[in-house]
This record gives C-alpha cells, sequence and structure tokens, in this order.
C-alpha cells in the first residue's frame, strides 16, 4: 500500500463514486474494490493469519467503507484510512472469536517460522511461543504482530490502531512481558 | 524486564511466527461477495459513532479521575 499514483486514482474514484448516481457510484466502487482488495487484505492477513478469515474481513473493510463514504476526506488519504477501517475489523473479528482461538497445535506449526534461525530455539519451543502469544489479548497480539514478527514501522502501527507510537511501544512491552511470564509458568526460560 | 530480555523475546517471536509475504493476494475474486453484501443490506445512513453507552462510560470516566485522581496512571497502563 502507499504508492502515490494509487492515491490519487482512489481519491479520484471516491469522489465519482460519492457524487454519482447508483450505477455509476457502484462501477466507481469496483473500480476502488479492485485497485484496494490485494492490499486490503494483505493488511488483514498480517494481523489475523488466517487467508479465509481475511478474505470475509476484506469484504467486511469495503462494506465499512461503503457506509462510512459521506466521511471520506480524500485530503486525508485512502491508504490510511482503508487501514484504520481493517485493524478495526479484523480487532473485532479477533475478539469475537477470542473464547475458541486458543491455536491447536496444527495452526500453530502453519504459523510457525521456517527453522533457520537459532538452533536452540526447538520446534516444541516455537509451538508453545505460538500458543502463548495466541493467548494474549486481541489489542496486545496485534500491535506486537505488526511491530515485532512483520516489524512494520512504529509510526505505521500507530496510524493503522489509531493510538500514539508510545502506546504502541507500550502495548509491545506489555505483550513481549506477558508472553515470557507464561513461556516462564511452562518452564521455558528464553 | 530489561532491553536484553526484550531483544531475546522478539527474537524469539519472530522465530515462533513467520512474517506473512507482501505477495499475499486473496484465493478468489471478493467482487462477488461484496456485490452481494452491498445488495443485500438496505440503503441505510451510516450508524452514528456515538452512541449513548460511549457517553455514558465518558462520563463515568471523568466522574471517576475527579474523585480518584490517583486512578489516573491505571487508567493511562490499560488504554
Amino acid at each position: 500500500m502507499g504508492e502515490g499514483r494509487m492515491e490519487i486514482g482512489a481519491s479520484d474514484v471516491l469522489s465519482l463514486f460519492r457524487a454519482g448516481s447508483l450505477e455509476t457510484s457502484e462501477t466507481a466502487f469496483e473500480t476502488l474494490f479492485r485497485l484496494h482488495q490485494r492490499s486490503v487484505y494483505g493488511w488483514i492477513l498480517r494481523i489475523v493469519r488466517d487467508p479465509a478469515a481475511a478474505e470475509e474481513l476484506t469484504v467486511e473493510t469495503f462494506w465499512r467503507i461503503h457506509q462510512a463514504r459521506a466521511r471520506f476526506d480524500p485530503e486525508l488519504g485512502f491508504e490510511g484510512w482503508a487501514r484504520r477501517i481493517a485493524t478495526r475489523a479484523a480487532l473485532d473479528w479477533l475478539r469475537a472469536r477470542r473464547p475458541q482461538r486458543e491455536l491447536s497445535p496444527e495452526t500453530c506449526s502453519e504459523l510457525a517460522a521456517p527453522a533457520t534461525g537459532d538452533p536452540a530455539i526447538n520446534a516444541e519451543i516455537r509451538t508453545r511461543t505460538a500458543q502463548a502469544f495466541g493467548r494474549l489479548s486481541p489489542k496486545l497480539r496485534v500491535a506486537a504482530t505488526l511491530a515485532v514478527v512483520e516489524e512494520l514501522p512504529q509510526k505505521e502501527v500507530a496510524a493503522a490502531l489509531g493510538i500514539s507510537v508510545t502506546a504502541v511501544k507500550l502495548r509491545v512491552f506489555r505483550a513481549l512481558r506477558l508472553l515470557r511470564a507464561d513461556l516462564k509458568r511452562q518452564g521455558i526460560t528464553p | 524486564m530489561n532491553a536484553q530480555d526484550q531483544d531475546r523475546m522478539k527474537k524469539l517471536l519472530q522465530q515462533a511466527l513467520a512474517p506473512i509475504e507482501d505477495d499475499s493476494e486473496p484465493g478468489r475474486d471478493l467482487w462477488p461477495a461484496m456485490l452481494g453484501r452491498i445488495h443485500a443490506a438496505p440503503a441505510a445512513e451510516p450508524t452514528p459513532g456515538w452512541a449513548w453507552f460511549d457517553g455514558a462510560l465518558a462520563a463515568a470516566l471523568v466522574v471517576l479521575v475527579a474523585v480518584f485522581p490517583a486512578s489516573i496512571p491505571v487508567l493511562l497502563y490499560y488504554l
């Protein structure tokens, strides 16, 4: 996300979408959707890490965009606005799914990074870490996923979450601290 | 937890969860689902983002902070 050329196109399409007739609006919205569905999907996938859910949430995000189109200000840029809406939709999904969201060993092995790093960190530790991470609150998990796992700039994470950079740092710190405590309880000392 | 511990935890987390590749894309065309969603829902104005419950919650917070100023750091911690 974030190419200037795309940004101008999206703003133009949105203006047309807001001002046009029903038919024009639908065509304009389709253009907007096709222009951005991949980047929105990719962003959501980074948060929920479930391709099927990311597809559903991409539709949900564009639905919310469609509903909130009157509030869009082209000066602010479509990308950031869409990301924030997508992040909220993903957080809502994580919150709703939380009771049954204990990661199964199968899911954890799918999520686990390939064993190319520190040989002292074996598969079992990686799986247990992923499981412990899945037990964190969604808001801590999202901040840590984006800032630590995906290594995105904290400013970008803050903008998507609608919080300050300091708040992102705090959430990441708390996530790591809670993760460490959980692992210690399991006898794993990182 | 000191800076070294943080670095170790970050490294462990990066080992435990694989980053998503940049070229990820949906496995199917999502536009038909989007179109279905638009046509299924009644054309309604967006719901207001500020419900009465939000107002009540904000008022309760203001009262809490006014009566117990010592709660401010606790609230900030949980934000």
